[in-house]
């Protein structure tokens, strides 16, 4: 196993629960951060039920960015240090296609981008001096183009991409790895009240776990979930701006 | 073609609207500056980790450090020049405290021989103070770049083990900070239980500030050493037997790849002091830089790049063909025949290639260094060498040498042998070295065997409370709580041993 020590945001639900429960079921100790007690303690238990006692929960919004140095201090010291970290929290307010809603934007700027800023720059400066490694954020497929859907959401995304890349160039020469996961549609308890039939390749949150540690152990840099969206998104930025404002997206 | 829209199964949190949540700030002193952030390495290379490095000049400094890891209820792991080939000096995420840096001679009297040290004083800085004086260090380590509050905290040995004892027996007094933020001084006479504790105590019980050693009178700086064969493991230990009172230091090569009957087949090393009727000018040998270390090899090649022309024999194969020509080499032309060294070159054999640690990259090293009484050595130590060739992981490196035991109470020596083994970290062996260290830990265990913290990566804690025996772990228990009551000073070796000292020891 690659990793021994890892911390995953948004570990209460969908691909962050799925990713921990992987993690712990190789041996990998997790620190699972999110917000809803109850759930985080349903997955840790979850975890927990073999006698492992691999999990450990830490009751956290992540918009309370200025708890996250004493937060992470803290996580390490309970796990004795850090070898990978997983940023998966995110929210998408459902927004009509002529609503524009600040306040739904302003959320999902500060859960999507600015927490897993605040979390992702503590976890760069550590695993820069330690020369070693492994940062996952859990981007979107949403991130690739402007659409029409809900522009703030792929906006956070967008900026996720990029600043991931910026991590990974400033952190690779030190061994550190950064990796961008662009799933689609992933089938989750929150995707249960949508029409299953309109969400194209569509996953479930394991597999799509799977994939993403399988991409990160094999130092893949930027992770397509499932593969087939890439070839789609080679195409997708192909279209000329003209063209995609035509479009139904 | 249709896209998805995007919809919460991009996501893995609420799609409702959070509720406002004011940010908490916590109080700065609830975070340790990330300035102080160092990765910090087993010299090993085997493991390393992250630790809030401080590197006080002054035993005030020391406190502050000791008040900082108070208030930010941290622990404290203690770091000379970080030798030790485990996690000896890895306080993992807590506070590293770096003594390299309170490295001032205190006071040397050249009649005497006692000098006064601060704990980051390194054995080079020492025996470069002193040996003009017509003073070398009574016991040194295989390498000189280690410091001496290290030193002192392993209580480490030399090759001339087995005639002085290990360095504890040479401080005739040290000052140590408790955590407590008390200065005590501490002889053989005054404060015996704590001198005898502390010495050793893998800095568990305080930190040392200043150490007082009586160092060892030299008339020249040179050794005579003779060099003889064995063929197999009794015929070293008949060696051991038959050297030990002639000789000054002992120390015995084993290749470890040799099987059959030939198992423990190596060279041992007599050496003894040379009086200045021997030479024309022994004051010559005592000057610094006839003791020197060469840095280049037959005067033209570098020795900083030799692990680098090492590195591609590093390797079972390679190791095989360089242990057999080595014992060739010193079984025929070099059987029984006597060198004049230098103290330096004699002692100081690890730092003769420099960075040769290097040819373990990138997973690193550990050695297995155990203790077994005389009696049960050679059984052991053949089933010890037996077992690295049926696991297919033969030591690269193995060296055996003659003990005697000594009062302290961490103590580690005993009436016999102790074997040290150096095994490469590879991705392939990984697993079955793990399994194999296990096995070398059993093995000993049942011969009544000790281990030496400074050499440790892998004991576990069941198998080195067995190796201490249970009434002087918890006479080690009871003088930690009384010298350390919050348990401030921890490292990675002492979690894998003690846990977090268990308060409820006096009832185990």
């Amino acid at each position: 196993m690659k990793w021994q020590r890892a911390v995953v945001v948004g570990a209460s639900s969908g691909i962050g629960a799925e990713i921990a429960k992987q993690l712990a079921a190789k041996g990998c100790h997790v620190a699972l951060i999110a917000r809803r007690e109850a759930e985080l303690v349903r997955v840790a238990d979850e975890i927990n039920a073999a006698g492992s006692h691999l999990a450990r929960i830490y009751i956290h919004d992540v918009r309370e960015y200025e708890a996250v140095p004493a937060l992470m201090q803290q996580i390490a010291r309970d796990m004795g240090g850090i070898d990978l970290i997983v940023y998966s929290s995110g929210i998408m307010p459902a927004i009509a296609s002529d609503e524009y809603a600040f306040d739904k934007d302003r959320q999902m700027i500060e859960v999507n981008l600015l927490g897993a800023i605040a979390w992702l720059n503590e976890a760069a400066q550590r695993f820069e001096r330690a020369k070693a490694g492994t940062i996952i954020g859990i981007s979107s497929v949403a991130g690739e183009r402007g659409r029409r859907g809900s522009p703030v959401y792929g906006t956070t995304k967008a900026a996720l991409d990029t600043y991931l890349e910026s991590l990974r160039n400033r952190l690779s020469r030190y061994g550190v790895e950064v990796v961008t996961v662009k799933p689609g549609p992933v089938a989750t308890p929150m995707t249960a009240n949508l029409d299953q039939k309109t969400l194209p390749l569509l996953i479930t949150a394991d597999k799509a776990a799977s994939a993403i540690l399988s991409g990160a152990s094999r130092k893949r840099s930027v992770i397509y979930v499932p593969w087939l969206w890439q070839p789609i998104f080679v195409i997708i930025r192909a279209i000329p701006s003209f063209l995609f404002r035509k479009l139904n997206f | 073609m249709s896209l998805p829209q995007p919809t919460p199964s991009f996501a893995d949190e609420s799609t409702k609207s959070l509720p406002d949540c004011a940010a908490k700030t916590l109080p700065s002193e609830s975070t340790l500056s990330i300035d102080s952030l160092e990765r910090v390495e087993t010299w090993g290379m085997n493991r390393a980790g992250l630790a809030y490095v401080h590197r006080p000049t002054t035993i005030d400094g020391i406190r502050e450090v000791f008040s900082l890891a108070r208030r930010h209820k941290v622990t404290i792991g203690l770091r000379g020049a970080g030798r030790s080939y485990g996690d000896a000096s890895l306080p993992s995420e807590n506070i590293c405290l770096d003594l390299s840096r309170m490295n001032r001679i205190l006071d040397w009297d050249p009649v005497t021989g006692l000098i006064t040290v601060e704990p980051g004083v390194t054995l080079r800085e020492l025996w470069r103070y002193t040996i003009g004086d017509g003073w070398w260090p009574p016991v040194v380590s295989g390498t000189m770049h280690v410091t001496l509050g290290g030193a002192a905290g392993m209580n480490y040995h030399g090759k001339n083990n087995l005639h002085v004892g290990p360095l504890g027996e040479h401080i005739r007094s040290f000052d140590i900070l408790l955590p407590s933020g008390r200065l005590q001084t501490c002889t053989p006479l005054h404060n015996p239980a704590l001198f005898h504790a502390a010495i050793g105590s893998f800095g568990m019980l305080g930190c040392f500030t200043s150490l007082t050693i009586q160092m060892k009178r030299i008339e020249t700086g040179l050794l005579d050493v003779t060099q003889t064969a064995a063929h197999d493991l009794a015929g070293m230990l008949q060696l051991f037997e038959d050297n030990a009172a002639s000789s000054d230091f002992l120390v015995g090569w084993i290749d470890g790849f040799a099987s059959g009957e030939n198992v423990g087949r190596g060279l041992v090393q007599a050496a003894r002091y040379v009086p200045a009727s021997q030479v024309t000018h022994p004051l010559q040998s005592l000057r610094t830089q006839n003791q020197d270390l060469p840095d280049t090899l037959f005067g033209v090649v570098p020795k900083s790049i030799l692990w680098r022309v090492m590195k591609p024999l590093t390797n079972r194969y390679g190791m095989r063909l360089l242990n057999a020509l080595k014992f060739r080499m010193g079984s025929t032309p070099g059987n029984g025949k006597t060198i004049r060294q230098t103290h330096a070159a004699f002692n100081f054999l690890l730092d003769y290639i420099p960075d040769w640690k290097f040819v373990y990259k990138p997973l690193g090293l550990v050695q297995h260094q155990s203790f077994v009484p005389a009696a049960r050595a050679q059984d052991c130590y053949k089933r010890v060498l037996q077992a690295c060739q049926e696991a297919d992981i033969a030591p690269f490196l193995a060296v055996i040498k003659k003990h005697r035991r000594d009062d302290f109470l961490i103590s580690y020596c005993l009436d016999g042998y102790s074997l040290a083994l150096d095994f490469p970290i590879t991705g392939a062996n990984h697993e079955r070295l793990r399994t194999l260290l296990g096995h070398l830990d059993a093995l000993v265990l049942e011969a009544g065997g000790k281990f030496y913290l400074a050499k440790d990566s892998s004991l576990s804690s069941s198998t080195y409370a067995a190796s201490l025996g249970a009434e002087t772990r918890r006479q080690f228990l009871a003088i930690k709580q009384e010298c350390d009551p919050d348990n401030l000073l921890q490292t990675d070796l002492s979690r894998r041993l003690f846990g977090d000292f268990p308060a409820d020891f006096l009832s185990e």
